[in-house]
């Protein structure tokens, strides 16, 4: 019965956003919203690594880009279809985290750290030099027709975006509740005691890059097809690797909810604040905040209300 | 074609960017690798350098490297404030590795997009009289804009290396990461320590700014390369080890040079990171650890 309660609420989520499609609606909001649900995506991969195990992932833009470029490719060469689009990006992603973590996982945490933080640099410096997928001018990318019952294709994304979020979110639950879940936990509390107990730490860290990875690439996939101009300077966009791991430390970072928590709060918040704001401004704004709930409330949004309230959320 | 003469003006261009690159790693090496404080704002601080010398330049004239070592006290207190909330807020907590770490990249963040919103987005560069003059020795002509930042970078070096090993405030840094406790008998505050340590790491970070500046124009951005290298550097040169460190900017100087002469610029930045990779993979106790 446990297990039924979140698919259902899944599911309906991504219901009422098909039936809202079809009430119509100012198409600039299908545009903002995909963008909150892509953090909300984000997100999620950030904390399963981040939140769960302790990791700190500093490269998430990386990883979205790599998600974004593997899609470009397939684009140009195949003309793939949207979902071969989104499971191809997820695994060049994964691998890449598989990669990284295998080099670096084996020692102390903040080498990991380090090293996403550089990926970035390097993997941009890549696609910059990369003449097939446009370089650093970028490149153009022709959106499909209109698909489905859908009215423009951005809706259809959009409900896209809205369908891997909450498998994003289902993945975290369904982590966060099984026996892979309580291990990660026990790796983020103290790393050797777990060991000591038989948790297969290296095996489970793993596991965790190469999912948190996988679900970034995803996130990235369709971003070609939204934004139809992919240059390197938006793929890479430091937004992506601030708001990834700034969305689920305001949320909370030890349960599923928090980081969706954060990424509709802080999502929904920016989108306004770029319109009604500049965007540089929005961007400071974000990391105060950042800094803030890091040195004043570490258990996030969740941990507050948990405080307020005194009950277990789950 | 290969030419003797380039792959010599090469190697000392290298070796001249490893002596600057020393200066930027100084404080890298001191606050990672001594004090066990994970600083990845520390390229940040160094751009801050950068402009704080960019406008004494350019609103008094005054000259980069003298603006860089006037603001050391300056950057030393930024340090020792910077080091205080770190220390209350996640050290004392033992809440270091993840919220620590996510603490200097908001600490980052927040200094990039002020110094954007500050000076805009346009690269910025300093003018002294010695910035377009070279030497020429044989077949070898060293620019004396790189000429200086490196001298500069040797010196600080030289005097982080006589202050860590001669001075008992400099061997107590070196201790304090290894073993607090002993420190404590010795009848030194491991946390005052640690605050000197970290606000010298800044403070060296004003004239590696300064420096930067003189070797070209710096944009806000500019030290999101500089996080590859820096780290690279303490890791290849064994954490710490301020000899090392050296050797490993030279090494990664040398190696970045010859890479962006015999296969294009843009290349120079997966120079660091590969020695980083690989080096994490290989030897994690770096060149020259223990």
């Amino acid at each position: 019965m446990k297990r039924a309660v979140p698919l259902a609420t899944g599911l309906g989520v991504v219901v009422v956003a098909l039936l809202l499609t079809r009430l119509g609606g100012n198409p600039y909001y299908y545009f903002a919203a995909y963008v909150i649900f892509q953090y909300v995506v984000l997100a999620t991969a950030w904390n399963i690594l981040g939140g769960y195990t302790g990791y700190v992932n500093f490269g998430s833009a990386a990883f979205f880009a790599l998600g974004a470029y593997t899609a470009v490719v397939l684009i140009l060469q195949f003309k793939a279809p949207l979902p071969v689009l989104i499971l191809a990006g997820g695994l060049v992603a994964g691998f890449l985290g598989l990669g990284i973590g295998y080099l670096t996982l084996r020692l102390r945490g903040v080498f990991f750290s380090i090293a996403t933080l550089a990926l970035a640099v390097v993997l941009q410096t890549m696609v910059v030099n990369w003449e097939y997928v446009g370089g650093a001018r970028g490149i153009n990318v022709v959106r499909p027709a209109a698909i489905l019952w859908f009215r423009t294709y951005v809706e259809f994304l959009f409900v896209v975006m809205v369908l891997l979020a909450v498998v994003s979110a289902t993945v975290a639950w369904w982590l966060q509740h099984s026996w892979i879940g309580r291990g990660l936990a026990a790796i983020r509390d103290n790393e050797e005691a777990a060991e000591c107990m038989g948790v297969p730490t290296l095996r489970l860290k793993l596991f965790a890059t190469t999912v948190s990875g996988f679900l970034m690439g995803v996130a990235g996939a369709p971003f070609p097809y939204y934004v139809t101009l992919v240059e390197p300077a938006s793929a890479f966009d430091l937004n992506y690797a601030v708001n990834s791991l700034a969305m689920p430390m305001i949320g909370g970072t030890t349960t599923w909810v928090g980081p969706v928590i954060g990424a509709v709060l802080l999502g929904t918040a920016q989108q306004v604040a770029t319109v009604t704001i500049s965007s540089a401004l929005n961007l400071l704004i974000v990391g105060v905040v950042l800094v803030a709930f890091v040195i004043l409330a570490p258990q996030g949004i969740v941990g507050l209300a948990r405080k307020v309230w005194g009950g277990r959320a789950t | 074609m290969f030419s003797f003469d380039l792959l010599l003006n090469v190697v000392v261009a290298g070796v001249l960017l490893g002596g600057f690159y020393a200066a930027v790693s100084l404080g890298i090496s001191l606050s990672f690798g001594l004090l066990d404080v994970v600083n990845i704002a520390h390229p940040v601080f160094v751009i801050l350098g950068s402009y704080a010398a960019y406008a004494a330049n350019s609103s008094f004239g005054l000259d980069p490297i003298l603006t860089g070592v006037l603001f050391t006290p300056l950057f030393y207190l930024l340090g020792v404030a910077v080091y205080r909330v770190y220390y209350a807020s996640f050290e004392k907590k033992g809440e270091e590795s993840l919220r620590g770490l996510v603490f200097f990249f908001g600490l980052m963040f927040i200094i990039e997009v002020a110094l954007l919103l500050t000076f805009g987005v346009d690269y910025r560069l300093v003018e002294a009289s010695y910035i377009g003059e070279s030497l020429r020795i044989g077949s070898i002509g060293i620019a004396l804009r790189l000429l200086v930042p490196c001298l500069v970078g040797l010196l600080m070096t030289a005097g982080l290396y006589l202050f860590l090993g001669k001075t008992f405030y400099g061997k107590a840094v070196m201790g304090v990461s290894q073993d607090s406790l002993a420190l404590r008998l010795m009848g030194a505050d491991p946390i005052r320590i640690k605050t000197i340590g970290f606000g010298l790491a800044i403070a060296t970070a004003s004239l590696a700014g300064a420096l930067l500046i003189l070797i070209g124009p710096v944009e806000p951005s500019i030290g999101r390369e500089y996080i590859g290298r820096v780290f690279a550097i303490t890791v290849l040169g064994g954490m710490g080890s301020i000899g090392g460190t050296l050797v490993a900017s030279i090494i990664l100087g040398v190696a970045e040079s010859l890479m962006s002469t015999f296969s294009g610029p843009s290349w120079a930045v997966a120079v660091s990171f590969s020695i980083l990779l690989v080096g994490l993979a290989v030897r994690p106790a770096g060149l020259f650890g223990r």
